[in-house]
């Protein structure tokens, strides 16, 4: 064939991660994401408030308890404020990750079938999680007011905070949804360590809670959703709690947590694109 | 220096195999258990260096039978699957169609399962909204638009599968199997859809099994068996070649003693197929005399035994059929342990494929049945030609203009 010296088209060397163009990956992921979010309460009479329903009944069972039977939350100020911030914060983590384990084989159909960029798969799954998020953010700032706190110049950080988490979200994300097509058993083994952070973060207790100062550390240290939690207090909530940086002592100790992050990305983008060409193979 | 465009698809030497694991490893736990275990994986090898190139407009045709590698060669084409060697080049716009409706969701509406299923094949999430009226006028079910997908019939879930098909402005088509769905209208309205791609200039690579459509759509197709290259050419030449490929090197016979009746004063010892030189053969070459054959043992006195025979192809339908009694043979009396050779001489002007004979022995007048079996002989036809009947009957053709005559023969 090239002895006739006559022009190629493109090369096509199979699936990937990324695949070219990136604004055609960013509309199906959003499309699917969209679709998915849909889903989720099309039918059913309630709609979305069931889907706010969940965080908030969290809330309101852990808030009882820890109110009414346990005088765990009294002298901490705007205890309910800090109560559903973390929750809706750590359902949102929750939310990517969890879901993400089985998204490759929930997506099977359109991997098998259509070539597009792999990576749309865990992404959409992430899409999903943010809009469930900006609404049940919705209830969360109804709450904060109720509570009495005002509104500060300091909000304009938790955007920040957001995409932080969301950030954290998308390592273990990409690297679960890639690994769990040969290790079945990762659902499992996840949904443990979901409940490891729920009880290793800074939610249903404040950081100051903790005994010593030192394990105050390693947690907001070795954490970093603990560190956006009590980044999320101090800025969202209470200016005289204490900041990430208080709790550590000093900012610059801050690069472990934002390192963790960032080793947590890399290598989960790592993984799925290293699988990402057979994926539709393994399945 | 060739100033020529490029071609539509230039597939050189692409090879494909896949790892079956003989004990899939699923879990970590079983990982953990047995750490020495190698996990050992048999190679499949789905495509063996096979190349080829289709022209900008043309319609190609990719016959094989099951597990040939033509299905892995459209995904390969794709980009569904990455290739272990060789080059796949494309020149245009594409798209794949290896499953009408992909994406579709049932429990949503029509208007979200064609932004989702047309945003997979390639439009923009902003097109595919655009698109949505033509897509349900030519779908014809405006009247259903509000219906989950799971209320819709499977006619009307593929009617509408393929109208968002035909919405993608592709120039180069993937297409695997979809006209395989589908009643006979709607097939019908796939292959004026086909035409008119064809006209405009389209490239289509097209999956398929039906012969008819190769012939009918194809300009050229290719025949891949076990992962290989057999053939690339004129569709009526890859159709045979096909034929012969299906059924050559199949079992001689697939009989079917289970289905064996009668009351045992006969019985059939064997039957076969033989050419006009007396060799039994498992093909059968069309427009040359051939014989059925079948020996017979008698068990009981019996008198005026008729011996039949129908003559089906692969669907059942029979092509052919007659007795001693239709030919006007006396066939008299025969006694315990006797024998007779029965057959059944003509020109053979079935249609390529397979035939199976199924002979029976019955009495005289009441025509209680001796012995049955079903399907106790078979053979392939051979032929250079697929026309789609059963049968192909040497006939003349003519065409007169007035001025001149023209006149030809077939089957040739």
């Amino acid at each position: 064939m090239s002895a006739t010296a006559r022009p190629l088209g493109r090369r096509i060397r199979g699936p990937s991660a990324l695949g070219g163009d990136l604004r055609r990956m960013l509309q199906l992921a959003l499309t699917l994401a969209v679709i998915e979010w849909k889903l989720r309460f099309f039918g059913s009479v309630g709609g979305y408030l069931w889907q706010l329903m969940r965080p908030l009944m969290l809330f309101g069972v852990l808030y009882i308890v820890f109110t009414q039977f346990i005088r765990f939350g009294e002298g901490v100020r705007y205890y309910p404020a800090v109560l559903l911030v973390g929750i809706v914060l750590y359902t949102f983590f929750a939310d990517v990750t969890g879901r993400a384990v089985t998204a490759v084989e929930d997506r099977e159909n359109l991997i098998r079938k259509v070539a597009f960029p792999r990576l749309v798969v865990p992404l959409s799954v992430l899409f999903t999680a943010v809009f469930n998020l900006a609404f049940n953010l919705v209830a969360v700032l109804v709450l904060v007011f109720a509570t009495g706190v005002k509104p500060q110049a300091s909000w304009v950080a938790l955007p920040l905070i957001l995409v932080g988490i969301a950030v954290f979200a998308a390592g273990p994300a990409m690297l679960l949804s890639a690994l769990y097509v040969r290790f079945r058993d990762l659902k499992p083994i996840w949904e443990v360590l979901l409940q490891v952070l729920f009880y290793g973060s800074p939610i249903l207790y404040v950081i100051e809670m903790i005994p010593t100062s030192s394990l105050q550390k390693a947690i907001v240290l070795l954490n970093p959703l603990a560190t956006m939690l009590v980044q999320a207090r101090a800025t969202l909530i209470d200016q005289d709690a204490p900041n990430a940086w208080d709790v550590v002592g000093g900012g610059h100790l801050l690069a472990i947590p934002a390192l963790i992050v960032v080793v947590l990305l890399v290598l989960g983008f790592w993984v799925f694109n290293r699988e990402a060409p057979r994926i539709a193979e393994e399945l | 220096m060739s100033q020529r465009a490029a071609p539509a698809a230039v597939v050189d030497g692409v090879s494909k195999s896949f790892r079956l694991p003989q004990e899939k490893v699923h879990t970590l736990k079983e990982r953990a258990m047995h750490p020495f275990r190698r996990s050992r994986y048999e190679p499949l090898e789905a495509l063996r260096d096979v190349s080829f190139a289709v022209e900008r407009g043309e319609f190609f045709g990719i016959v094989g039978r099951n597990g040939s590698g033509k299905s892995t060669l459209l995904k390969c084409l794709a980009g569904i699957y990455r290739t272990d060697a060789g080059e796949i080049y494309l020149d245009g716009r594409l798209s794949t169609f290896i499953e009408l409706g992909v994406g579709f969701n049932p429990d949503l509406a029509a208007r979200d399962n064609v932004l989702i299923n047309g945003v997979m094949l390639g439009l923009s999430p902003q097109q595919a909204r655009e698109r949505y009226e033509a897509v349900m006028d030519f779908a014809e079910l405006h009247q259903f638009e509000h219906l989950k997908l799971k209320n819709y019939s499977s006619g009307m879930h593929v009617r509408l599968a393929f109208s968002v098909m035909v919405q993608v402005e592709a120039d180069i088509l993937l297409v695997d199997e979809v006209l395989a769905v589908g009643d006979a209208a709607f097939q019908q309205k796939c292959f004026e859809v086909f035409s008119r791609l064809r006209e405009e200039g389209r490239t289509m690579l097209f999956v398929t099994h039906d012969m008819e459509a190769v012939r009918r759509f194809c300009h050229r197709a290719l025949l891949l068996d076990r992962g290989e290259v057999v053939s690339v050419g004129k569709p009526s030449e890859v159709a045979s070649a096909y034929i012969d490929l299906n059924f050559s090197s199949e079992g001689a016979a697939t009989t079917r003693p289970e289905e064996r009746l009668g009351d045992g004063s006969a019985e059939l010892l064997e039957a076969w197929w033989e050419d006009e030189s007396g060799e039994r053969l498992p093909q059968l070459r069309q427009g040359e005399s051939c014989s059925f054959c079948a020996r017979i043992r008698f068990h009981r006195e019996v008198s005026h035994p008729i011996v039949s025979v129908v003559v089906e192809n692969e669907s059942r339908h029979p092509l052919m059929a007659t007795s001693t009694e239709w030919a006007g043979i006396e066939s008299g009396r025969f006694g315990p342990g006797e024998e007779a050779s029965f057959s059944v001489r003509f020109e053979n002007a079935f249609a390529p494929g397979r035939i199976y004979a199924s002979p029976w022995v019955s009495h005289a007048g009441a025509h209680g049945i001796m012995d049955r079996w079903p399907q106790m002989a078979t053979a392939v036809v051979t032929g250079p030609h697929i026309s789609g009947a059963l049968v192909d009957l040497p006939h003349e053709v003519r065409l007169d203009s007035g001025e001149r005559t023209l006149a030809g023969t077939a089957p040739r």
